[in-house]
């Protein structure tokens, strides 16, 4: 007989697909198989199809599509032998699943099932929908699986619990049906119906919040008294396991108890005496014993407090952890993951048992124990803790080194009681592991190192002799050159000797030798050797014998051929040849980078403040004709000498100020990134500019105003640098100058703006003295309501000419302004002529605020100057 | 949801029972299978009979030449899964009678009737073997 005919018995194929050798061989007897099979459907042969559906089900179990067989398993459950249909559920079960639409067409088959009056019918039809049943179907047939939660026989009972679960997980609205029903069920005798009835009760209570409480106040006492019952059972056959009656069933109803008695008191009270009962009478030499006290255990913690009950948990949880049985040891670690949460003291006293744990053979045991470790670090035990899990690090297998170097560094950094413990236990991780190491791990490394001053020397110098014992961990040598280029002079001058130090002497040509060996060094990344670069600039300038060696190392990597490196030997060439005399206050010591922000913009997670890859040398000066943002500016303001050393907190870009070039707290107020202060202070503070350098609170300020002006304005700034410095007025911000240029740019082109839109609103007499009158006149476009263009113009009703006529204005967060310079800034006497300037004002509240403006004119009469200010508040409502 | 899926792997990876829970694509069934499989026949004898894989646990256990697998949630009680996998192995061997690996091959579909009957939508519905039994046996008697 062919052994591919669809006559085949299912194990002559098993056989078949067994004697195979070779995988090919097997796909292609699949293959043949389901040809056969597929021939056979077309047919409509009766009587192998439920032969042929076995078969499809063990190809689908190999891993092979089977979806043609799915209207062979419709077939086969319409048709009346029962065979037929246990095959057919089956097959229905396994190679369909709830998504696929031809379930909807078993629906009407099902239905019928469901109401068949034999009983094994009815109890597979159940079967099916409780597994495979989608949000439709749950709907439609949720009404008889009601009924037949109280059908007699209890077999069906049970499973018709089981479907309800399933109906309310997928159609959550249809609870409300089941709650009676469900704890109707817990009075029942039935182990299987009791199981079941308990489960669905779970699930009930976590779908839906009424459920829970009606639970809460009907049947705690019946649940109590049932586990009560099989607790203090006599032996019975059928449900015994290891000499316990049905574990299974204690372990449910001690989780049902668990979700009713959570955040309860009163529940809770209720359970405490069978709780009791459970946790000391239970033997724990057989592992469903064990099983009883572990959800026993579990139970205790979740409750309301009860202090002896608690006591009794914790003392299990000890047997646990001292059991041979690594499984129980596994689970014992795992409880007290969440016992620590409720009573920490008592956890802290088997810290040695779970330091053990963490130093298992066993992968799981290793993990749930590192977590452990990592939950019961305070303040007193940081230390020892910290050393073991170092030593430990040494020694152990690549896969979990990940795990064990995160997690010691964020130990470290969250508990580390003197900034130069922290930095040596980082130094020994860093050696071990540097690799594993996240980036954002040894940036706060270095931010902690910059503000530890005094300790500069030891760690340059430590660092250094860590380096020179292997270049293996790259991030340790990332920090290594950092710190080299930064505190070389101390490195070589042996600055800041502490007690504990051993002598070491380092000269010059020594700490070049070491960044010499980190350029060339084949292993070490991109970003490295950048920082090496850096790093030797700043050594050229701190020890100038050796700027000449310095400078061939940085020209021979101008013929690198990647890109990064070239340019920056490059750049720093060009100003070691040509621009000595501004390289010393380039290089100069970094400030003191602030902690708190850093962790705020880490917390943020910008991506800015931890991008290492982006170490574009658009910091360097180099272009000075690049168009810039502000820090730009910021960092080319090297005439900033008297302003004060501010700390750099959140000026531009940190990581960039950090590993591009070191200047001096130039980036100090960077206007843009500030927060503006609120309301009438930041027009408060603009108005005070006037034309003195106190230009700190003006960064705030200038917020206001839109700094989006053209770029005009920072690359003129960029221009005058290099000629003088006579922009001491714009001394450190000139980011927020950019902005104040345009308005003190009353000097500015002459422009005649014209508007030309007619006024849609009559002009208004936004100001007048008995010297000036100022009027406005509003235009605005069409299908632009919040912009409003103004045209003022400025009326000299004094017979004196003014002259450096000056117009400024303020207005508050919501709106916008933009200035255009104005058309003169003479004013000529008694009203002969008047000045024009133009603004644009965008409301974003347009429709709930009107405008608002405050203003100053400020002018010179008489070789006097004055200085006239308002509010203006009489703008039309709807602009 | 309680259990996930449950499978029977042989020693050299082969699947011989596979029932899920959970609704995975063919792909995604056999990536699973390989991944879970490899982790655990490379465990020995003394390490613990749980491991943790993505965002879920498997509980196995090793009888002669067959692997049980069963993948539950996290905040399943394991051991009392290990209670399940060696009942429902308790099971199979009062039906098949000392049951080993080709009697589950080759009666592949009783070996789903009973798993069925213990375990259904991820919940473990019957625990005793003679209620599970009963309606298996009848469907043999009349066939």
């Amino acid at each position: 007989m062919n052994p591919f005919s669809s006559g085949t018995r299912l194990r002559d194929m098993i056989r078949a697909i067994r004697a195979c050798k070779t995988a090919a061989e097997e796909r292609a007897v699949v293959r043949k198989e389901c040809a056969a099979i597929r021939a056979a459907i077309n047919e409509n042969d009766q009587d192998y199809r439920h032969r042929n559906l076995a078969k499809l089900m063990f190809i689908h179990m190999l891993g092979y599509p089977t979806h043609f067989g799915q209207m062979e398993c419709l077939k086969l459950i319409a048709s009346t032998g029962f065979p037929e249909k246990r095959i057919g559920y089956l097959g229905l079960m396994l190679l369909l699943d709830e998504r696929q639409e031809v379930l909807m067409l078993v629906t009407n088959s099902l239905k019928q099932d469901l109401n068949h009056s034999n009983q094994y019918i009815v109890g597979l039809a159940l079967c099916a929908l409780g597994n495979i049943s989608s949000a439709e179907m749950a709907r439609d047939l949720a009404p008889d699986v009601e009924r037949l939660l109280q059908f007699r026989d209890p077999n069906i009972r049970k499973k018709a619990a089981l479907c309800s679960i399933r109906i309310i997980k997928k159609v959550p609205d249809l609870a409300e049906n089941f709650m009676n029903p469900a704890s109707s069920l817990l009075k029942e005798k039935h182990h299987g119906v009791l199981i079941t009835g308990v489960q669905l009760c779970t699930d009930l209570c976590k779908v839906s919040s009424e459920a829970l409480e009606y639970f809460r106040e009907n049947c705690i006492e019946g649940l109590v008294k049932t586990l009560r019952d099989i607790a203090n059972s006599p032996y019975s056959p059928e449900y015994d396991i290891a000499g316990i009656t049905d574990p299974f069933l204690h372990i449910r109803l001690l989780k049902l108890l668990r979700i009713l008695g959570q955040g309860d008191a009163d529940a809770s009270d209720c359970m405490t005496d069978i709780l009791a009962q459970v946790a000391s009478r239970t033997e724990s030499n057989k592992n469903a014993g064990n099983a009883i006290l572990y959800e026993c255990v579990e139970t205790i913690m979740s409750i309301e407090d009860n202090g002896g009950l608690r006591v009794l948990a914790i003392n299990i949880l000890g047997r646990f952890l001292s059991n041979r049985d690594n499984n129980i040891r596994y689970v014992g670690l795992n409880m007290l993951m969440k016992a620590i949460m409720v009573d920490a003291k008592a956890v802290q006293r088997h810290r040695a048992t779970i330091l053990e744990c963490v130093k298992d053979s066993d992968a799981s045991i290793q993990k749930r124990a590192l977590e452990l470790v990592y939950l019961l670090v305070n303040e007193s035990n940081v230390k020892p803790l910290t050393k073991e899990l170092i030593e430990y690090l040494e020694v152990s297998d690549q896969e979990f080194k990940g795990d064990i170097t995160a997690k010691i560094c964020s130990l470290v950094e969250k508990f580390s009681p003197a900034k130069i413990w922290y930095i040596d236990q980082m130094l020994k991780v860093l050696s071990e592991a540097g690799n594993f190491v996240k980036d954002e791990v040894w940036h706060a490394l270095i931010i902690v190192i910059s503000n530890a001053s005094d300790l500069h020397g030891y760690t340059v110098r430590a660092l250094y002799r860590v380096f020179q014992a292997s270049t293996e961990q790259e991030s340790l040598v990332r920090v290594a050159v950092w710190c080299v280029g930064e505190y070389g002079d101390m490195l070589v001058n042996n600055v800041g000797m502490l007690d504990i130090e051993e002598p070491i002497t380092v000269t010059e040509s020594d700490a070049v030798d070491a960044m010499e060996v980190a350029i060339k060094c084949q292993r070490l990344g991109l970003t490295t050797k950048a920082m090496a670069l850096i790093a030797l600039f700043k050594l050229s300038s701190r020890f100038p014998s050796c700027s000449e060696r310095i400078n061939d190392i940085i020209v021979q990597n101008k013929r690198s051929l990647v890109l990064e490196l070239q340019q920056r030997s490059i750049e720093f060439s060009c100003i070691l040849q040509k621009h000595q005399n501004i390289r010393s206050a380039l290089v100069e010591r970094m400030p003191i980078l602030d902690e708190k922000t850093f962790s705020g913009r880490k917390a943020g997670s910008l991506p800015t403040a931890v991008s290492t890859s982006s170490i574009i040398p658009c910091n360097l000066p180099n272009g000075i004709g690049k168009p810039a943002a502000a820090p730009i500016g910021d960092l080319l303001d090297l005439s900033s000498d008297d302003a004060p050393p501010a700390p750099v907190s959140s000026g531009g870009d940190f990581l960039q100020d950090l590993l591009g070039v070191d200047l001096s707290p130039a980036s100090a107020p960077s206007g843009t990134s500030q927060s503006p202060k609120t309301g009438t202070d930041v027009l408060l503070d603009l108005l005070s500019i006037g034309t003195s350098p106190s230009v700190q609170s003006s960064s705030s300020a200038i917020d206001i105003l839109s700094s989006s002006h053209d770029n005009k304005a920072p690359v003129s700034n960029l221009n005058g640098l290099a000629s003088h410095s006579s922009l001491s007025a714009n001394a450190t911000s000139p980011a927020s100058s950019a902005g104040m240029m345009d308005l003190l740019d009353g000097t500015g082109a002459i422009t005649q703006k014209h508007e030309e839109n007619g006024p849609a609103y009559p002009s208004l007499v936004a100001y007048e003295s008995s010297t000036l009158r100022m009027t406005f006149n509003f235009s605005r476009q069409p299908g632009n309501p919040q912009t409003t263009f103004i045209q003022a113009t400025f009326t000299n009703l004094s017979p004196n000419v003014y002259n450096d006529f000056l117009f400024q204005a303020a207005v508050p967060k919501f709106l916008q302004l933009h200035l255009v310079p104005a058309s003169s800034n003479t004013l000529p006497a008694s009203g002969n002529g008047s000045i024009t300037q133009c603004l644009k004002v965008t409301n974003t509240q347009h429709g709930k605020k009107s405008l608002v403006m405050r203003i100053r004119i400020a002018y010179k009469t008489n070789d006097k100057d004055v200085l006239e200010e308002g509010q203006i508040n009489n703008f039309p409502r709807d602009l | 949801m309680g259990i996930r899926f449950i499978l029977m792997v042989n020693k050299q990876g082969q699947t011989r029972l596979a029932q899920y829970y959970e609704w995975l694509t063919l792909e995604e069934r056999r990536a699973l299978e390989g991944e879970i499989v490899r982790k655990c026949l490379a465990r020995n004898e003394q390490q613990c009979s749980f491991v943790e894989h993505r965002n879920y646990k498997i509980v196995y256990r090793r009888y002669a030449s067959l692997f049980f697998l069963v993948g539950v949630d996290n905040d399943e009680n394991e051991l009392a899964i290990l209670e399940f996998i060696h009942l429902l192995v308790e099971t199979m061997d009062r039906h098949f009678g000392n049951v080993c690996e080709l009697d589950i091959m080759f009666h592949l579909e009783k070996a789903h009737f009973m798993l069925e009957e213990m375990v259904m939508s991820g919940c473990i519905v019957e625990t005793s073997k003679a209620n599970i039994l009963t309606p298996v046996q009848l469907l043999e008697k009349t066939s």
